[in-house]
């Protein structure tokens, strides 16, 4: 296949420009218990009702670290083919707001638990690497609600203490369809060591967006603006693209552009100022001294690594190898869990070239159209597998095939029933088909003289005439070969 | 009853095991000598009825075991006890109800022990006067004009009084051994973590050590080993088989290599406490000690390195005092900031503010390599002076404190005077090693003077013995006319 070149830049009338972003997604760490208490952290609770005394900052309380935290993250860390560091420090960030009962988020700042990794992007020019700087582990803060009244603002602490993972990669973004890729592969990538869900609708992965803007083929960065908690990954696109062009439009007409953090205004696809470098908060950063520094050994690595699930680039790699897969059959089947599982099922009892194509085309379509998840769909594996088997056999043909795939969608029947109720069943009987073939030929005489005077072309014609007297029911290769013998 | 304000610790225990006393009637002794001692002004909060139905329920028991049984106590107000207002002492937290009990207070309920009040500190123990309470000073019962030191200083005002047969304190910079000094009592800073922090207000978290305030060494080594434990909600708790240190006291220290660090002989240091240093040393030669003279070279950034951390720690540890949750909320301001502003200029005192100031100054972006990061390394070298010294030696021997008790408000005005007296003991807190303060004599107006013991880590035996054969030698006596009464 023809590769694609990259071409992503941004052309003025004066000049062609290069965006150049990194990206710190917030990653809520799978877990039933908070980051350092044990209250649960179960979505969509009555206000206030997962808080303890250490999530709500009672006097004399202490944290204490809940190791399957760490556990998911070290798993994450390895998902993302980085270093694991065998020692980390929490620190505590400073600062005032309502919904952070401490006055401080314990987070890791100078000496996170993971260190440098990559992960790798399927994009239409090729794959590319994008370079992990850290993960770390931190806590969530509570929710302040401003909304529920004119002159109060509420604050819901079920959130406050839950554990995030940050995982912050380098300047190695180039385009908002990388941003994507990107964050769908980080998503995948957790998904399938069930370290994070990935839900953007319920807050539990959303990022700060660092963007700046540089001429193409220059080597220096230019100055960047932070765009914060965009929580949908077509609003990093939105807002990348805006914020790319308002740099450019400040960078032409002459002005700077000041390091500061920005919102990003849905509404009006802009992204907003919301606090220069000046005002940027200080968080006097330093290590909680309620928490000693976390050692881990490389034994607990190891017992990790030996449980992680076949990853998402392996998966692909075996696909590709194993069932001779394009590069973008195996992405587009690995690109979830449950899709790869479903496809593996599939092929369990049938033929993988059919299968895949079955799945890709005609199931997506279906899944897509309902707007389904392929945990849900309304065709089993077991019975597309089946399907799959009718027309291998030559029960059916893949024409018929397709209309018995629309009633199993709407029925979830299994399609030998299916076949069977309403006829469908392949027209295999030679000395039947030979009477229909007969009588075809005999229509159409002119056209036999002029097949057998060398107009061999026009045996494409008999084989559809065949077909449109069986309904399109006839075996396709007793037809071919019961023609080919009547036209000798 | 008179007696029991001659007896200790073990000797009320002891006549309440042999069934010679009740608790109730212990208890209401202490009650009558409380409800006596207003002009002291060493309790916060009483909780009288419910220490009275304690010890009657605890007398109604036919077995008993524990190593506190039916002993009624006065906490220091740091120490959150379950539905018992806490206040550490500050406006703040004037309201304050726990719903649960300190780990150190719990383990001394399960060994019987029984609340009498919670009693006066410092604004969350930052102070070495008891003068930065909101709930007003603690008066030392040694003289109406004399501070009981502090941040402990109710507890150790209380201790002497006769207003509790023990208790105790927490020492993050001296705030059990310096009032223990001032007023002739025991007071023992633990190696850190042997304590459980949780439940206790924070003050400096990696310096807070709670400890007990006794009459005499054989009530500290029981005390310590009711209170001490390991307890998997504090994170620095140390995982260790507790110790019988009362059972373990041995007053043969014979021997033992005792060291005399140079840098403690301070410049302007009164000749008293030259002399009790003296006094000491030829004590422990007669018990058959060698005497060994050490360096500790780094002592002198001891107190500037812990004029950082402290107050960086408490600067964090204080914001959640915000008027959001709980406690004092002021009703000023338009908006958020100006809640947090109000609430926390109205809710803390000045010593507070100062910390709180410094704290935030030292860990200010650009500032935190130069002051933090520094003190944190001195720390280091305070520590290393210290191992490097009990290579040789089993203990060092100085001064508790630069003087005797000072007059209330002689040094409220002078930070930095104030500061100074706990010039010995900040050290040790540092380090996070063990010490305990004994009495050791009188100045020359016949105010108490305490000597240091410091140990290694975890070596709170050690100096529990040589503090026990010291105190047989030394003799002090301490007799007060109970003028507040």
């Amino acid at each position: 296949m023809e590769k694609d070149k990259f071409d992503y830049y941004i052309k003025t009338e004066k000049s062609s420009w290069e965006v150049v972003i990194g990206l710190e997604v917030h990653a809520q760490v799978i877990s039933n218990s908070k980051l350092f208490s044990g209250s649960s952290t179960k979505f969509g609770s009555e206000p206030n009702s997962q808080v303890s005394l250490v999530d709500s900052a009672f006097p004399g309380m202490l944290p204490v670290i809940n190791q399957f935290c760490i556990e998911q993250a070290v798993k994450t860390g390895l998902g993302l083919n980085a270093k694991i560091n065998l020692f980390s420090v929490f620190d505590r960030k400073n600062y005032f707001y309502a919904d952070l009962p401490a006055g401080y988020q314990i987070s890791q700042y100078k000496n996170p638990i993971v260190g440098e990794g990559e992960v790798t992007l399927d994009m239409p020019y090729g794959s590319k690497k994008i370079g992990i700087e850290r993960l770390h582990l931190e806590q969530d803060a509570g929710k302040s609600i401003h909304d529920l009244s004119p002159d109060h603002t509420f604050v819901d602490l079920n959130r406050s203490g839950v554990a995030l993972m940050e995982i912050v990669s380098k300047p190695d973004l180039r385009s908002p369809s990388e941003v994507n890729s990107y964050v769908k592969k980080l998503r995948t990538i957790m998904r399938y060591l069930g370290t994070c869900d990935g839900n953007m609708q319920e807050g539990s992965l959303r990022a700060d967006v660092n963007v700046s803007v540089r001429k193409k083929g220059e080597k220096k960065f230019g100055t960047r603006c932070e765009i914060k908690n965009v929580n949908s990954i077509k609003f990093m696109e939105m807002a990348i693209d805006s914020e790319a062009k308002r740099q450019i439009e400040l960078l032409e007409s002459g002005k700077s552009i000041e390091q500061e953090t920005r919102l990003f205004d849905t509404k009006n696809n802009e992204t907003r100022s919301m606090r220069s470098k000046e005002e940027a908060h200080d968080y006097r950063y330093f290590p909680d001294p309620d928490l000693l520094p976390l050692e881990i050994k490389q034994s607990f690595i190891d017992s990790i690594k030996k449980k992680l699930p076949e990853l998402p680039d392996e998966k692909k790699d075996r696909f590709i190898k194993k069932f001779k897969l394009t590069p973008y059959e195996a992405n587009v089947l690995v690109s979830e869990v449950d899709i790869s599982k479903y496809f593996e099922d599939v092929i369990k009892n049938s033929d993988i070239k059919l299968a895949k194509n079955w799945i890709i085309v005609e199931l997506f379509a279906v899944l897509n159209k309902k707007n389904l998840n392929i945990s849900k769909s309304p065709v089993s594996p077991k019975n597309l597998a089946s399907l799959i088997n009718t027309i291998s056999s030559g029960e059916i043909s893949g024409k018929i095939a397709k209309k018995v795939f629309e009633i199993m969608v709407e029925t979830g029947d299994e399609p030998k029933k299916i076949i069977k109720e309403k006829g469908l069943k392949q027209q295999s009987d030679p000395k039947e088909l030979e009477k229909i073939i007969v009588k075809v030929l005999e229509k159409n005489l002119d056209k036999v003289s002029e097949y057998k005077s060398g107009k061999v072309k026009l045996f494409g014609f008999f084989v559809g005439e065949v077909m449109k007297a069986t309904s399109g029911k006839g075996n396709p290769k007793l037809v071919n070969d019961i023609l080919k013998e009547k036209l000798k | 009853m008179s007696d029991l304000n001659k007896s200790s610790l073990s000797e009320i225990i002891n006549l309440i095991k042999s069934k010679k006393i009740s608790s109730l009637e212990v208890t209401n002794h202490f009650i009558n000598n409380i409800k006596k001692s207003k002009k002291l002004n060493s309790f916060i909060t009483t909780c009288f009825d419910q220490s009275i139905k304690n010890a009657k329920e605890f007398d109604s028991k036919k077995n008993f075991s524990g190593l506190l049984p039916g002993i009624p106590l006065g906490i220091k107000d740091l120490f959150c006890t379950k539905n018992i207002k806490t206040t550490a002492g500050s406006k703040i937290l004037e309201n304050f109800i726990p719903t649960y009990e300190s780990t150190v207070t719990q383990n001394l309920w399960s060994e019987g022990a029984i609340l009498l009040g919670k009693l006066n500190c410092d604004e969350f123990a930052m102070g070495s006067s008891n003068e930065t309470s909101y709930f007003g000073n603690t008066i030392n019962p040694i003289g109406k004009d004399l501070v009981p030191g502090g941040s402990s200083g109710g507890s150790a005002s209380a201790l002497a009084a006769n207003l509790t047969p023990a208790t105790v304190g927490t020492d993050t910079g001296g705030s059990i051994r310096q009032p223990a000094s001032f007023t002739g009592t025991v007071g023992l800073k633990p190696t850190y973590g042997l304590c459980s922090r949780w439940g206790i207000v924070a003050f400096a978290s990696s310096l807070d050590q709670a400890g007990p305030m006794t009459k005499n060494v054989q009530d500290c080594a029981l005390l310590l080993e009711a209170m001490s434990g390991y307890d998997q909600k504090d994170s620095t708790s140390i995982n260790k088989k507790k110790e019988s240190y009362s059972k373990n006291l041995n007053k043969n220290i014979k021997g033992l290599k005792i060291g005399i660090p140079k840098e403690y002989r301070i410049e302007n240091m009164p000749n008293e406490i030259d002399d009790l240093w003296k006094k000491g040393i030829d004590i422990l030669k007669k018990s058959g000690v060698k005497i060994v003279d050490v360096s500790l070279p780094h002592t002198k950034y001891a107190l500037p390195t812990y004029y950082i951390v402290a107050p960086a720690e408490a600067s964090s540890n204080l914001a959640r005092y915000d008027g959001v949750k709980y406690g004092y909320r002021s009703k000023k301001g338009n908006n958020l900031i100006e809640m947090y502003e109000n609430t926390r200029g109205e809710g803390f005192g000045d010593e507070v503010k100062r910390r709180v100031l410094i704290g935030t100054y030292v860990l200010s972006s650009g500032y935190y390599d130069a002051y933090y990061l520094k003190a944190q390394k001195v720390r280091k070298l305070i520590k290393n002076d210290f191992d490097h010294c009990f290579k040789n030696v089993d203990a060092i021997l100085t001064p508790s404190t630069p003087s005797s008790a000072f007059k209330i408000a002689e040094k409220t005005n002078d930070p930095i005077s104030m500061y100074l007296n706990d010039i010995f003991t900040v050290p040790v807190n540092l380090a996070g090693i063990p010490a305990i303060s004994i009495p050791a004599g009188q100045d020359k107006k016949g105010y108490p003077l305490g000597l240091q013991l410091i140990s290694n880590t975890l070596d709170e035996q050690k100096i529990l013995n040589i503090a026990f054969a010291m105190e047989k030698n030394i003799s002090f006596k301490q007799s007060l006319d109970r003028w507040w009464e």
